[in-house]
């Protein structure tokens, strides 16, 4: 019979010599794994340009001289540092709260219907959402209908509502993550629910809630789109303090941007020296995101 | 929860007698703050709104839509040209780009991290790439601009690039997506559950064949969905293709010369000539209208791709 002929020959890696076999599996391995340190392999390639770049600029003159497209030597960073420090403070005090808040809400009191889905649903919906948007609408809002102009206060509220989703999300986690006996127990012994989340719940998910939230404060201050568009500038006036909420305000992102413009690679150097100090910052946070984690991995289970 | 609430009802004899004010107080305040997202929505629809509708005013859709050029310089209405497609074309360009960059590299990192790597590796490469994701993008964009274009120009010698150009921003913006795409893919292989390997191997299948034939396909919402995720984060994408990218919106196959993107115009003009009020300044809002759907266009779908297709384990 004409089927009988026919060997089953069309999938040859079913019957391929063990040794081919083995050899192959090892290309695809290896494969595999250069592909995975490719961004490890960038990531080194950007530090190391960045470093090499950057250093000759950075002392402390660099940290406290105001920018210059004149001279390179006396050029510095300090409306962008110091720009970077006061939203950081006013983000803090903004997003915390609110994030610990709603999340408290949505996991704790929170119905199960529709009006919870639709906060929910938005939630993710605005994790989406483009920075630059965040931007347009801080401009529109703040700046336009609020009009409280390009000032420290409009970047400040739009990175509030743009870092708010992360802090939802992440304090949401840190509260799922508390056993459910300690709520039983506070609500066996007569707490009212606000009294169990408050003094039973909210002391074992605050560092977990506190990771999340330094996490989200280091995208803030890494982001240079929203503040852009709302108008920041690379410096403030001369006679404004960096937290006077209605004056001109920038950043280092910004400074790291315009600096970067620079034809003249020199000032393509102090771009360099401007991103060592922003990296440096968010190590920092970082850090002290991941002992707040151990800390909370560390706690009552 | 939600259960004790109820049970806490009119007909509970253990229901409190008199509801204390402070708990609602307090539970109107946490209401509130979760409110905040939903009022933040609806506000930057509204801000969109507000200045792209006087736009569209005084400028037609049709003019929008149809017209090849985005010049928006000058004050005359008559004379700029205000068609979004060069700007469209130049965001396709970094997208498509990026995504060939990524969508491999980060599938790939994928397969490795949650079927190869044993789990001291794992625990060195995720972290460093979630360290990848965590650069900002403006430092990502210095690093395209000063490294990745000289490169291309001096060390290969690649005459016909220009100093901006849609080819190292779309590279650069790739690398940035790489976290994104491993991250969320190697989730969803991870889910699947062992019993799949074990038939596969079962059956004498090899380590590669059972990654690729069993454990793939069968995570393959979550890594369409990766993505679409990835697409629309690329679209939306800004620092990078501002610095990198340049300032000439063009219809054009060419990715080695000077373009623009949505992004990217929104970013380099608001400084400039558009002062509230002028055409300029609504443009802006019209753009941003035009990006801000198209991401939440690529948000739903990636949402509904994962709720339909998610296999139940």
């Amino acid at each position: 019979m004409a089927t009988t002929t026919t060997a089953p020959t069309t999938d040859r890696a079913t019957f391929e010599q063990p040794k081919h076999r083995a050899r192959r599996e090892l290309r695809i391995r290896l494969g595999l794994q250069a592909a995975t340190l490719v961004g490890v392999v960038v990531l080194a390639v950007l530090l190391v340009r960045v470093l090499a770049v950057g250093l000759e600029f950075l002392d402390w003159g660099f940290l406290t001289s105001l920018p210059s497209r004149i001279d390179p030597s006396q050029a510095g960073v300090s409306p962008g540092l110091t720009g970077t420090l006061s939203l950081m403070l006013i983000v803090a005090i903004g997003s915390f709260p609110l994030g610990i808040g709603a999340a408290l809400y949505l996991e704790e009191f929170a119905p199960k219907n529709r009006l919870t889905n639709l906060i929910e649903t938005n939630i993710a919906n605005l994790a989406g959402v483009p920075s630059v948007v965040y931007g347009l609408l801080g401009a529109g809002l703040f700046v336009g209908i609020l009009d409280l102009g390009r000032s420290l206060l409009a970047g400040g509220l739009t990175l509030i509502l743009l870092i708010l989703p992360v802090i939802i999300v992440t304090s949401r986690e840190a509260i799922k993550a508390v056993p459910n006996a300690l709520r039983e127990g506070g609500l066996g012994l007569g707490a009212t629910r606000w009294q169990t989340t408050y003094k039973l719940l909210l002391p074992q998910a605050l560092p977990g809630m506190i990771t999340g939230a330094i996490l989200g404060l280091s995208r803030a201050i890494g982001e240079a789109a929203p503040i852009l568009v709302v108008g920041a500038t690379s410096a403030r006036f001369r006679n404004s303090s960096p937290l006077d909420l209605l004056e001109q305000f920038s950043a280092l992102p910004i400074n790291i941007y315009n600096y970067t413009f620079d034809p003249d690679p020199t000032f393509q150097a102090i771009a360099a020296s401007a991103i060592i100090v922003l990296l440096g910052a968010l190590l920092l946070m970082n850090g002290i995101a991941i002992y707040f984690r151990n800390r909370a991995s560390k706690g009552v289970r | 929860m939600a259960a004790l609430t109820q049970r806490a009802g009119e007909d509970n004899p253990l229901a409190p007698r008199s509801k204390r004010l402070g708990e609602k107080v307090i539970l109107a305040v946490l209401f509130a703050c979760g409110a905040v997202s939903v009022v933040t929505t609806v506000a930057i629809v509204l801000v969109l709104a507000n200045e792209t509708i006087p736009f569209f005013r005084d400028v037609s859709w049709q003019r929008f839509v149809f017209d090849t050029e985005w010049q928006p310089f000058g004050s005359d209405l008559d004379v700029v040209r205000l068609g979004i497609w060069p700007l469209i074309t130049g965001t396709m360009h970094v997208t498509v780009i990026g995504l060939l960059v990524a969508v491999p590299i980060g599938l790939a990192a994928a397969t490795y991290l949650s079927e190869y790597a044993t789990p001291k590796v794992r625990g060195t490469l995720k972290p460093t790439l979630e360290l990848l994701a965590g650069i900002p993008t403006v430092v990502l964009g210095f690093f395209a601009l000063t490294t990745v274009t000289p490169f291309f120009r001096n060390v290969l010698g690649f005459e016909g690039i220009d100093f901006f150009n849609s080819f190292s921003g779309g590279l650069v913006v790739g690398v940035m997506l790489i976290p994104t795409v491993a991250s969320v893919s190697e989730d969803a292989m991870t889910a699947v559950p062992n019993a799949l390997r074990e038939a596969g191997y079962g059956l004498g299948a090899s380590k590669s064949r059972v990654a690729l034939r069993v454990v793939f396909p069968a995570a393959l919402s979550g890594i369409v969905a990766a993505i679409i995720l990835a697409m629309s984060r690329a679209v939306g994408e800004t620092m990078i293709v501002a610095l990198a990218v340049g300032s000439r919106p063009t219809i054009t196959l060419n990715p080695f010369v000077q373009n623009q993107t949505m992004t990217g115009y929104i970013a380099q003009s608001v400084g400039g000539e558009a002062a509230r009020g002028s055409f300029q300044y609504e443009a802006l809002f019209a753009v941003g209208s035009t990006l801000f759907l198209m991401t939440l266009a690529l948000n739903l779908i990636a949402a509904a791709v994962v709720r339909r297709y998610r296999q139940e384990y």
